[in-house]
Formats: C-alpha cells, sequence, structure tokens
C-alpha cells in the first residue's frame, strides 16, 4: 500500500467523517434547528421593537452560534471513541494532529457551514442591513472555525466523561470570547459606518493561531484521555 | 550549607516542610493585615474626589493582582507536573486552583462594592472586572474538569492542559476585552486621585504581601491534605505521627 | 433608596461591612474548609492503615 501524502489524509479523514454524518442527518439538523429556535426566542423574550432588536441582533446570533458549536462538539470524538476506531488513530503512523485536523475540518463543515448559510434569513428577520449581514456572515466565515477548533480541545479533554456536553461547554466558552467579541464588534463598526477591517482581520490572526496550534494541543489531549 | 532543593521535590520530604512553614507564614499574614488595615483606615486620609469609599482597594487590588498571578503560577506547576511527570506538581497546582477563584471572586465582589458609589450600579461592563470574570471561570473549568476525571493521572494531565491552553488565551482575552470596552465606551473603574498618598501606597503594598502570605498558607494546608490522600497508600504515610495517634 | 442614602451617610460601615467583613468571612470559611479536609483526609487514612493491619494480625 502506498504511503499516503498529508494532504490525501486529510481528504481521506474528512470524507469518512462526512459519510458518516450524511448517515446520521438528524444530528446536523438538530444543531441548525438548535440554532434557528435560539435566535427566535429572543425576539419572544425581549419584545418586537425593531430598534431593540437590530441593535441586538449581532450578538444574539453569535451567541446561539456559539451555543450550537458546543452542543455539536460533543460528538466530534465519541463516536470513533467508542468504537475502537479512534484508538487504532493513535496507534497509526501517520500524524494525529493531521488526523484531528481533519476531523475538525469535517465538523465545521457539518456544524458550522449550516449555521453561516443560515444565518440572512436570520439576519432579515432581526431587520438587519445588507451590509450588516455581509460582514456577519465574514465574521462567521472566520470564527465559526475557530470554535470547531478550540472546541476541539475541550471535547479531547472531556473524552467520555460524565459531565460531558456541559462541562465542555463551561471549558470551551471563556476561550471563545475573543472570537465573540470581534465578530460583533465587526458587525457594529459597520453599522456606525466605521472600518471592518480591524476586526476581520483580528478575527484573521486568530484562525491562523488556531490553525497552528489547536490540532497538535487536541492530539495531545487525545493522548491524554486514552491512556 | 547547600540546600538540595531536588530532596523537597518529593511529597515525602515536602510533606514535612510545609508543616513546618505554614505557623509562620500564618501569623507573618495576620500581622502584615493588620497593619496594612490600621495603615489604609488611620493613617491615610481620605481621598479627593472619592471620600472614604476608595478604602475598599485596599482589599480590591490585591486580590485582583493574586487572582491573577496565581492563574499564572497554577499553569506552571500543571505544567511542570505534565512535562516532567512529578506528581508534587500537580498536587501543587490542585492546591492553589480554590485559593486562586476566591480571590477572583473577592476581586469581583468588591469591585462591584466600589463600582456602586462610583457608578450607582451593582455591576459594570469594565474591562477589568469583564475580565476578571473571565478569570473566575477559567478557574471554575480547571476546577470542575479535576474532579470529573476518576483517574487522578489522567485528571493532573488534563486540566494541565487546559490550564495551559488557558494561561495562553488569558493575554488574547484581556487585549479583546480592552478592545470591546473601548468600542462601547465602557466606564473604567480607576483611581482618579492625582497620585495616591504615600501612606496608601503602604497600605496597599502591605496588604498584597499580607494576601500573598496567607495564599501560601492556605495553599501549603491544602497540599498536605492532597498528599495524605493521594499517597495513602505508602508506608511512610502510615507511619506518621498524626495517623497513628 | 435607602440604601444608597445610607451608603452615602455611613462609607466607613458600607465597606467594612459590604467588603471587608466579606472577605474575611471567605478567607474564614476557606480555612474552615482546609482544616476540615484535613480532618476528613487523616480519618479516612487511619481507617485504612486499621483495617490493613487487622488483615495481616
Amino acid at each position: 500500500m502506498n504511503k499516503l501524502s498529508l494532504f490525501s489524509l486529510l481528504i481521506l479523514v474528512v470524507r469518512r467523517d462526512l459519510v458518516l454524518a450524511m448517515r446520521r442527518r438528524a444530528d446536523v439538523l438538530t444543531t441548525l434547528i438548535f440554532f434557528v429556535m435560539v435566535v427566535s426566542l429572543f425576539p419572544l423574550g425581549v419584545g418586537p421593537e425593531m430598534d431593540m432588536l437590530r441593535k441586538m441582533a449581532p450578538g444574539v446570533l453569535w451567541v446561539a452560534a456559539l451555543l450550537a458549536s458546543m452542543l455539536s462538539l460533543g460528538r466530534l470524538f465519541s463516536a470513533d471513541y467508542l468504537d475502537g476506531t479512534l484508538e487504532q488513530m493513535l496507534l497509526a503512523p501517520q500524524s494525529l494532529s493531521v488526523l484531528v485536523l481533519g476531523k475538525m475540518a469535517s465538523h465545521w463543515m457539518v456544524s458550522g457551514l449550516p449555521l453561516v448559510l443560515m444565518t440572512p434569513v436570520l439576519g432579515l428577520q432581526f431587520d438587519m442591513s445588507i451590509e450588516a449581514i455581509a460582514v456577519l456572515i465574514l465574521g462567521l466565515l472566520l470564527g465559526t472555525p475557530i470554535l470547531s477548533m478550540v472546541g476541539a480541545i475541550g471535547a479531547a479533554l472531556t473524552l467520555g466523561l460524565r459531565g460531558g456536553g456541559v462541562l465542555l461547554s463551561l471549558l470551551v466558552l471563556p476561550l471563545c470570547i475573543p472570537v465573540l467579541i470581534f465578530g460583533t464588534g465587526a458587525v457594529e463598526a459597520v453599522t456606525s459606518g466605521l472600518s471592518v477591517s480591524s476586526h476581520l482581520s483580528l478575527m484573521g490572526a486568530l484562525l491562523v493561531l488556531a490553525l497552528a496550534f489547536t490540532p497538535w494541543v487536541t492530539a495531545q489531549a487525545l493522548r491524554i484521555s486514552m491512556e | 550549607m547547600a540546600i538540595n532543593w531536588f530532596k523537597y521535590s518529593a511529597p515525602t520530604t515536602f510533606y514535612g516542610l510545609a508543616g513546618k512553614l505554614i505557623p509562620w507564614f500564618a501569623i507573618s499574614a495576620a500581622v502584615l493585615c493588620m497593619v496594612g488595615l490600621y495603615i489604609g483606615f488611620v493613617v491615610a486620609p481620605a481621598d479627593a474626589q472619592q471620600g472614604e469609599f476608595y478604602r475598599i482597594i485596599f482589599i480590591h487590588v490585591p486580590s485582583s493582582i493574586l487572582s491573577m498571578f496565581l492563574y499564572l503560577i497554577m499553569a506552571a506547576y500543571a505544567a511542570m507536573g505534565l512535562i516532567f511527570n512529578t506528581r508534587l506538581s500537580s498536587m501543587m497546582a490542585s492546591a492553589i486552583a480554590p485559593t486562586g477563584a476566591l480571590f477572583a471572586f473577592i476581586s469581583l465582589w468588591t469591585g462591584a462594592l466600589w463600582g456602586k458609589p462610583m457608578w450607582g450600579a451593582w455591576w459594570v461592563w469594565d474591562a477589568r472586572l469583564t475580565s476578571e470574570l473571565i478569570l473566575l471561570f477559567l478557574y471554575l473549568g480547571f476546577i470542575s474538569l479535576h474532579a470529573s476525571i476518576d483517574d487522578p493521572r489522567r485528571a493532573d494531565r488534563a486540566a494541565a492542559l487546559l490550564a495551559i491552553v488557558g494561561s495562553v488565551n488569558v493575554p488574547i482575552i484581556y487585549f479583546s476585552v480592552q478592545w470591546w470596552n473601548t468600542l462601547h465606551q465602557g466606564s473604567t473603574i480607576k483611581f482618579t486621585g492625582t497620585s495616591m498618598h504615600i501612606a496608601m501606597q503602604q497600605a496597599m503594598f502591605t496588604m498584597l504581601v499580607a494576601c500573598w502570605l496567607y495564599a501560601i498558607t492556605v495553599t501549603l494546608m491544602r497540599v498536605r491534605s492532597i498528599i495524605l490522600e493521594r499517597e495513602r497508600h505508602t508506608k511512610w504515610i502510615t507511619e506518621l505521627a498524626e495517623v497513628k495517634a | 433608596m435607602n440604601l444608597d442614602i445610607w451608603m452615602r451617610e455611613n462609607p466607613l460601615s458600607y465597606i467594612w461591612i459590604g467588603s471587608y467583613a466579606v472577605a474575611f468571612l471567605i478567607f474564614a470559611i476557606e480555612i474552615a474548609m482546609v482544616v476540615h479536609k484535613r480532618k476528613v483526609t487523616l480519618q479516612q487514612v487511619r481507617l485504612m492503615r486499621e483495617a490493613e493491619e487487622s488483615e495481616e494480625g
């Protein structure tokens, strides 16, 4: 068998996870439905006054995206952990970091990307302007991968634990606060007529940092959890 | 006389050393606290703008400083335990965590009480207070993760990784919260006096040292219990005077 | 509000009761918890030791 290059290994892992996700489409959809429901709860809770909703919109959408991502993160490693695949991955000669990166990528495609695609509709519900929605989408595109990656560290540390999902959220949410701040800050900048470049470039910097470090850290966390 | 520091990195010897040091740290903490409060309340004058209310800083500032430094020290011990596989380092990290969390809470509480006369509200989303709140969450995360894992080895190492990730994040979080705060022109709780009266500085410094000594005292006490618990199957524990009693 | 008025007229009491008393209370609770933990741990170790001794003997 010819030795797999790192890139084709990545593609292999992503394809496998996507196929598995497609077989359990309900999981994907429930995350999306949760996102829509949480966003819809806010107007019900605070009242239909359009001015206030327009102001709240970026914050509400970002927090809902964070929470929806947290929900789906529990599943990142658990299926493979339960059926022994994860153990094989740890024993494999290939780089564990690359395997982990593949899982993060497929998680984002299955959880993060649908949220981003749903955002325009929800943004209109909150009477956001086109520019605001555009900046929100751009921010989410940059930010949701970061959520998947940082969240993977939490998922790896809490592998197989009783406290499970809630503990994971407790660990990961504080670490995601910068993403939240820059994402919402960018939308508010564009609605006030200011430049969004600083917010988005800071977000981009976080994305690059995450790409560089989180796969390796997650791999270490997996080794700790699986000993 | 050369002190062999490595001798004290074993739980057996550290247990004894800690036991001897605790009374000294405890007494000096209590004494310095009384001195500090005396200087702060009796010697230092009232502030031109804030009147008597500023005197909260003698507990607020030391607890903030301590909560931040204790987190870094905790993470450093945890990292040492992870990298060098030394049991005592991980035990120290676990011993520091509750103290750090409580100082973070005190910082938040006293910060809120300072905010009330200044801003009329019990909570203001000041950049430092908000960062302090996030720091409390990081502490609670560390403690929760450690408590949720039954195997002590895995618990130590997982919590250590979390602490390291948290430490790296703290500057990022702090920067982004500062950014967020200036964007929203949030309130800043600052000491608005032009220059601090010398007695105020003295009081603050004395209280800071007192809090450090207190933190060391409680941490040493806690780590002794942790050592007892973790090493309970070893011979030297069963030979201890307090166990035989 | 009553609290506001009381606060402005008794700043020192406000600080002492609100901040310092709470801080010292927390310290006291922390110390009590640490002492209690030590007691409980010692008890457990003693029990374990007695159990082992009765097994050997």
